[in-house]
């Protein structure tokens, strides 16, 4: 059996919790929970990218990683949590899907991705590229839990989760994405949860509920 | 040939801005009647009438100017050109559009629909924009002025926007537009053959195979002939024409419907090169068509702008004919009578820009004086409005086509080139053509009943309503610009070898021929060599006023004594009122019984026990039942079963775009 070096053996652990952090999110109902287990995939995300930045020596990756543990591990998740007092939603109701179903097409998915992955994998010449299944995974089932949440709560952690994803997967393909790129993305994620934020106060405010069954009346035909 | 650096065509440049700074202008003081309407109508006016002199030098002249502006896309900076085609539709905007302005800025009132401001900015941008076509001289430049006009004429239109009929009216105006324009830019895509480039230049040296080339001529004959109003995408102009503000109707009618006429003389003679003859039968036919089809319809319309409308439409198609057949001549080979088609065309569309501008101009001024647009209670108003009344006579002889005017002119030499038609050389079009020559004439014959019926009813006879008794003559900016519209219609009339001479560079530049003149005297029109036919409209106007002057001497003196007035006889009948007038539905209704068929006529007739009878009648068109109504029921059907995918629960679409993912994935997957 061969021995991995340490640097990498750690990081193949991040990515494997990440995939188990997003299954936790997957069944988890509580909201509160579901912003905390975000927090947690953040920092296990910044951790990740300290990792990386101290094997190849690459700078710029310092700074994604100081980004994102301000961003994803504190500020985000402060903000979110904020919002849940304010708006009193800390459950949300029965999801679509029921947990166990959702599960099973989540391990359906991972297999997906992970033949999904195969090709690029080949073709990458990163030391993480075996990591590049896990991003993809992260990606479709933060979108699976998406799809089967009611609440709007949920799906906007949803949302940050599959950011997260895409953001694992451009650092193990190619170490990341250049600086401007990066910041841009992480404005876009900033602004995204603020608009969403006050759209929540909206519709709170139009329907009493943040339940998102309220808006299926705004299609045109019946 | 590039001239030196302020040219005409950079003077025209600045004409154009010049109009949508003064429309922006109006912007200052919205509110405010005197400034936006009297002053910066007043202003806009005179910039036309700088267009007008800037373009008919360059006519003269005959030179091309070229001018690349570094505004527009980042490969293609705008491309302008200012040749003797744009020059003469140029000189047709600025003339007639001087005489609309100025009756505009007497016009506008306080408290009617949109602010005088506002609509002084989307009158002078539809002006620009209809100057920018013109000028445009790459796709995307014309097409950008295309949309812009579509989309200021539509705020125009639908200026009472507070009454739904006229929402609705905008609506379909709109809807006919952008079909027109789609059509527009799919013809566009093809003419520039394969290199990308749209410069119009560089769509003259693309080679189109034959089969490519009759699809772009057939989409420019759609795109335009939406916007010309040609049967059967003609629907949408008999209702946007009454719904706009008169002086808006008359620019609509007098100079947009011209742009669409520029727009197929650019693309089928010009950025097409040589025209197949067989390309031509097609505008051909369908103007032959309908020239008939409006007349007959504008006879039966008992609103007097819906009537104009219709009359519009007609003459459209009167244009469209000569469009064919010059092609049919020109791609036949026989450049001279090409050349003299082509001259009735464009001298029917300078006809045709002041004569209806003239009339719709007229109808502006009655419903002002009356409030009244329904022929029904109208009549008898030349008695209150002399100046309305005697100046739209001038425009209704011209445009019925009675000489010395100008309607005549245009129409002779359309049936003069018609002539030639025997000497085509394919079997039975040769034949068949002269037939269509048949179809003109009625329609001209025709066009005189409604012209005597439009205005014979409003403005002859006795006044059908009491209210009518406080109508007013107009103001006097009002009758500067029906003077002026006037005055063009008898100058276009009585010196057509002028204008000839001038719409020659035109000829030459489309055809590589000019009509010759075949008389030594500089009085008589005679535009085929070697046939006795010539026309003398000075001799034809001497001639008649000299015959009326001796009727009116000779009666004058033979009967001074013995004039006598009295009642006239009423059959022994006392009560007559000026109800018993003969009425639009009743001088409709010999054509509505002779041409049944194409009309769909909902008749209400009173019970003959009925206290209060009345009598309702309207007429649809069989196109809507034909045409559109199927078209439009499939496309709700396809709505529907499109809506199906929403479903209006955001799970449901994130699964959509999930499933999309999935799928994408699986394909590069496998791939």
């Amino acid at each position: 059996m061969t021995h991995l070096p340490l640097g990498q053996q750690l990081l193949d652990t991040c990515a494997a919790l990440l995939l188990l952090l997003s299954f936790a999110m997957l069944s988890q109902r509580r909201v509160v929970t579901l912003v905390n287990l975000y927090a947690a995939q953040g920092a296990v995300l910044a951790a990740a990218t300290l990792l990386l930045a101290w094997r190849t020596g690459e700078e710029h990756l310092y700074v994604s990683a100081a980004l994102t543990l301000v961003l994803k591990v504190a500020f985000l998740p402060w903000l979110l949590h904020r919002l849940i007092r304010r708006l009193g939603v800390y459950w949300d109701t029965e999801p679509l899907l029921k947990v166990s179903g959702t599960m099973l097409a989540g391990l359906v998915i991972v297999v997906f991705a992970f033949s999904l992955a195969q090709p690029i994998t080949r073709l990458a010449s990163t030391d993480t590229r075996s990591a590049i299944g896990i991003a993809v995974s992260v990606v479709l089932l933060a979108f699976l839990m998406m799809i089967t949440r009611r609440k709007a709560m949920s799906q906007v952690v949803g949302f940050l989760s599959m950011e997260n994803g895409v953001f694992f997967g451009a650092m193990s393909a190619s170490y990341g994405m250049p600086m401007v790129v990066e910041l841009g993305v992480a404005l876009d994620v900033l602004v995204a949860v603020l608009v969403l934020g006050v759209f929540f106060f909206q519709i709170r405010e139009r329907f009493d509920s943040l339940d998102l069954h309220h808006l299926e009346t705004l299609k045109e035909r019946d | 040939m590039t001239t030196t650096f302020p040219s005409l065509l950079t003077g025209c440049v600045a004409l154009l801005c010049g109009w949508v700074l003064v429309g922006l202008a109006g912007l200052l003081r919205p509110e405010s009647v005197r400034f936006a309407g009297r002053t910066l109508f007043t202003l806009g006016a005179a910039l036309g009438l700088g267009l007008a002199a800037l373009a008919g030098a360059s006519l003269l002249s005959g030179g091309i100017e070229r001018l690349i502006l570094p505004i527009g896309l980042p490969e293609l900076p705008l491309h302008l050109r200012l040749d003797p085609l744009s020059s003469l539709f140029l000189f047709l905007l600025g003339a007639s559009s001087f005489g609309i302005s100025v009756f505009a800025g007497g016009y506008f009132r306080e408290g009617e629909g949109t602010a005088p401001g506002l609509l002084c900015l989307q009158y002078h941008l539809f002006l620009a924009s209809m100057g920018g076509v013109l000028l445009a001289n790459d796709a995307y430049g014309f097409l950008v002025a295309w949309e812009v006009m579509a989309l200021s004429s539509y705020f125009l239109v639908t200026t009472q926007h507070r009454l739904p009929e006229i929402r609705r009216a905008g609506f379909l105006y709109l809807l006919m537009a952008h079909v027109g324009a789609l059509c527009l830019l799919l013809c566009f895509g093809v003419l520039q053959g394969g290199s990308w480039l749209f410069t119009f230049h560089a769509m003259r040296a693309a080679h189109l195979s034959p089969g490519w080339a009759a699809a772009a001529f057939l989409l420019a004959l759609v795109g335009f002939g939406a916007k010309a109003g040609l049967v059967p995408l003609h629907v949408w102009l008999p209702d946007a024409h009454p719904a706009a503000p008169s002086p808006v109707s008359a620019l609509m009618s007098g100079v947009m419907l011209k742009t669409a006429v520029y727009g197929m003389l650019r693309v089928g003679l010009d950025l097409l090169g040589r025209p197949v003859w067989w390309w031509g039968l097609a505008p051909l036919i369908l103007g032959l068509f309908t020239i008939f089809y409006g007349v007959l319809f504008a006879a039966v319309q008992t609103d007097m702008k819906r009537l104009l409308a219709y009359s519009s439409v007609e003459n459209i198609g009167i244009v469209f004919a000569g469009i064919g057949l010059t092609i049919v001549f020109a791609g036949s080979g026989m450049k001279a009578v090409a050349a003299l088609a082509l001259l009735a065309t464009l001298y029917h569309c300078l006809n045709h820009a002041f004569m209806k501008s003239l009339l719709f101009l007229g109808t502006g001024s009655v419903l002002h004086a009356t409030g009244e647009r329904n022929l029904g209670r109208l009549g008898g108003l030349i008695h209150r409005m002399p100046w309305v009344a005697w100046l739209t006579l001038i425009g209704t002889l011209a445009i019925a086509g009675i000489p010395p005017l100008n309607g005549f002119v245009s129409e002779w030499l359309l049936l003069q080139s018609f002539l030639f038609a025997g000497r085509l050389p394919h079997a039975f079009v040769n034949l068949l053509i002269p037939m269509g020559m048949a179809l003109l004439v009625l329609g001209a014959a025709l066009a005189g009943y409604v012209m005597v019926k439009f205005y014979g009813i409003i403005f002859l006879g006795q006044p059908r309503e009491a209210s009518l008794a406080r109508a007013h003559d107009c103001g006097w900016l009002e009758r500067v610009g029906l003077l002026w519209l006037a005055l063009g219609c008898l100058a276009l009339g009585l010196f057509p070898l002028q204008v000839i001479r001038a719409l020659g560079a035109v000829t030459a530049q489309l055809i590589g021929a000019v009509v010759p003149q075949a008389s030594p005297h500089w009085w008589l029109l005679a535009p085929v060599p070697g046939r006795p036919v010539s026309y003398g409209p000075l001799v034809f106007l001497t001639a008649t006023t000299a015959v009326v002057l001796l009727t009116v001497l000779v009666v004058r003196l033979t009967y001074r004594q013995r004039v006598r007035r009295g009642p006239a006889w009423d059959c022994g009948f006392g009560a007559v009122t000026a109800r018993m007038q003969d009425t639009a539905e009743g001088f409709g209704q010999p054509i509505r019984h002779l041409f049944q068929p194409f009309f769909e006529i909902e008749r209400q007739l009173p019970e003959p026990a009925d206290r209060e009878p009345r009598y309702r009648i309207a007429i649809r068109e069989r196109i809507w039942r034909l045409l559109y109504e199927p078209i439009s029921a499939a496309v709700d059907r396809l709505a529907n079963t499109a809506a199906r995918v929403q479903q209006g629960r955001i799970s449901v679409y994130l699964l959509y775009s999930f499933a999309t993912l999935l799928v994408l994935l699986a394909v590069a997957l496998i791939s």
